[in-house]
């Protein structure tokens, strides 16, 4: 059961949970046990083909899978997936 | 009976002496002797007497007969204050020298008298002092120190991020740093923007940030650019400055900085903060990939809250805005690994870093192999990033 690390933004969204364990042996059957589990999720991180959203980088440990094998990804148990959106906080706010 | 156990006014009564005057015309004769640098290597290198050899006191009796075999050789010798070089001078005739004298109240009185020195070049006294930290060590040194007091870093923002970047960056004597801002400080802010205080709430943030600088270091020159970055703006400001950094608060700016930046060929040292959570990486045009290359397509306002509506804790803002400055000194010395590919990942309440790799997008419209070049006509046109980013 691989270990999906969750980004502040999408914490509301898991409970407040920042770690959640999941079944799924590839990338993809872990995030969408995350989506099934977690259903405000979902369209934070697919599109409506089931693809990853373009503003949503996941990192099997510390590897963009995009440059693995995207979703299909294989992940085993002492991996862990990164979920890492974007941020702009910094200057004046 | 060893110098170490005897005073140093009775060693000075027991030892020949001369004067600055008097050893500099003997110098200025040209005849046969060797002058002798009883100091340590880092007080050498900053100031010595021309010509003289360097043997730093705990080495006296170790090398002196490399330097100078003959005993019978005349010998000069100094150091800062007059005391460790007549502690030399007595050793030195404890160990068979016949011609020893020392030079009193050595090179403090030498430069008080206005008498010449060999100094380190680019740097004043006061300078020297100030960095002795930074020059203490090797990877930095007088050149590195050098190559600080004539950086240019542009600061995106008096801000979080901006405040400790900007102080430490100050200290670390950056001649020229440049500070974009068009706020004022806020009682809000000062939870974390450190270089603001409390009686300068209402004053222009780049006014406020150039008090603390130059109270703080007074070699650095501020230019204040009390505007925000724009399509219209941006090339004419960011294109003298050697580094960017980038705390801004949004995503258009960031975007816009990333394009501006890969035209111009000009490193971004780029940070943002959240909550208890903060990121950074260093994107250096065409050798590493740049901010589109991790970040495509910015995410749709709901996935990206500011320290505004969020909070952030105060600290985040100093964590991160270090690691900046960090980043920002190894560039301009040229040592170290920067966080070039890296994007680093800094989680505050579990105190963990997570380092993930980041590579150049093959398909990058800004810095990719197929993005098209940029027309010099076209340099500062730029495609509406407000609506890019909704």
């Amino acid at each position: 059961m691989p270990t999906i690390k969750v980004p502040p933004v999408l914490r509301p969204q898991t409970d407040g949970e920042a770690e959640v364990t999941v079944d799924g042996s590839t990338v993809g059957e872990a995030l969408n046990a995350l989506a099934s589990k977690y259903s405000g999720t979902k369209d934070q991180l697919f599109g409506p083909e089931g693809d990853l959203n373009r503003y949503v980088n996941v990192y099997l440990n510390d590897e963009d899978v995009r440059v693995l094998d995207g979703l299909d990804t294989k992940a085993s148990d002492s991996d862990n997936i990164v979920i890492l959106p974007a941020m702009a906080g910094g200057q004046s706010d | 009976m060893e110098a170490g156990t005897l005073k140093i006014e009775d060693i000075k009564q027991r030892i020949q002496n001369l004067t600055p005057e008097e050893a500099l015309e003997e110098i200025e004769a040209g005849g046969d002797f060797v002058l002798l640098d009883t100091r340590e290597p880092h007080e050498y290198a900053e100031a010595h007497l021309e010509g003289a050899k360097l043997v730093p006191p705990a080495e006296v009796a170790e090398q002196i007969d490399d330097i100078v075999p003959d005993t019978s050789q005349r010998l000069l010798v100094y150091c800062r204050s007059g005391n460790r070089s007549a502690r030399a001078v007595h050793q030195l005739e404890g160990l068979g020298y016949e011609n020893v004298v020392n030079i009193e109240g050595g090179i403090v009185e030498w430069q008080e008298k206005g008498l010449p020195v060999a100094e380190a070049e680019g740097m004043t006294r006061e300078q020297r002092e100030r960095y002795s930290r930074h020059t203490l060590l090797p990877e930095v040194g007088v050149e590195g120190q050098i190559k600080l007091l004539n950086a240019k870093v542009l600061l995106l923002g008096a801000g979080g991020l901006g405040s400790p970047t900007a102080l430490y960056l100050a200290a670390a004597g950056i001649g020229t740093m440049g500070i974009v801002d068009d706020d004022v400080v806020d009682e809000s802010n000062l939870q974390r923007q450190v270089i603001h205080s409390t009686d300068r709430v209402g004053v222009p943030k780049t006014e406020s940030a150039k008090v603390t600088i130059n109270g703080l270091n007074p070699d650095v020159e501020v230019i204040e650019h009390r505007t925000r970055l724009d399509a219209e703006n941006i090339i004419d400001i960011i294109k003298d400055y050697d580094i960017v950094v980038d705390g801004a608060d949004n995503f258009p700016t960031r975007y816009l900085l990333n394009d501006a930046s890969v035209r111009l060929k000009i490193p971004v040292v780029s940070a943002s903060i959240l909550a208890f959570e903060g990121q950074i990486s260093t994107f250096l045009p065409f050798d590493g990939p740049c901010y589109r290359c991790l970040y495509p397509t910015p995410p749709p306002a709901e996935l990206a809250p500011s320290c505004g509506d969020n909070g952030v804790l105060g600290v985040m803002a100093g964590v991160m805005g270090l690691l900046q400055a960090n980043e920002v000194i190894k560039l301009v010395v040229g040592i170290g690994e920067p966080l070039i590919g890296r994007l680093l990942l800094y989680d505050s309440l579990g105190t963990r870093f997570t380092e993930l790799k980041v590579r150049r997008d093959p398909n990058c419209p800004i810095c990719g192999p197929d993005a098209p070049e940029t027309p010099e006509s076209e340099m500062g046109v730029f495609p509406d990033y407000e609506l890019f980013c909704q």
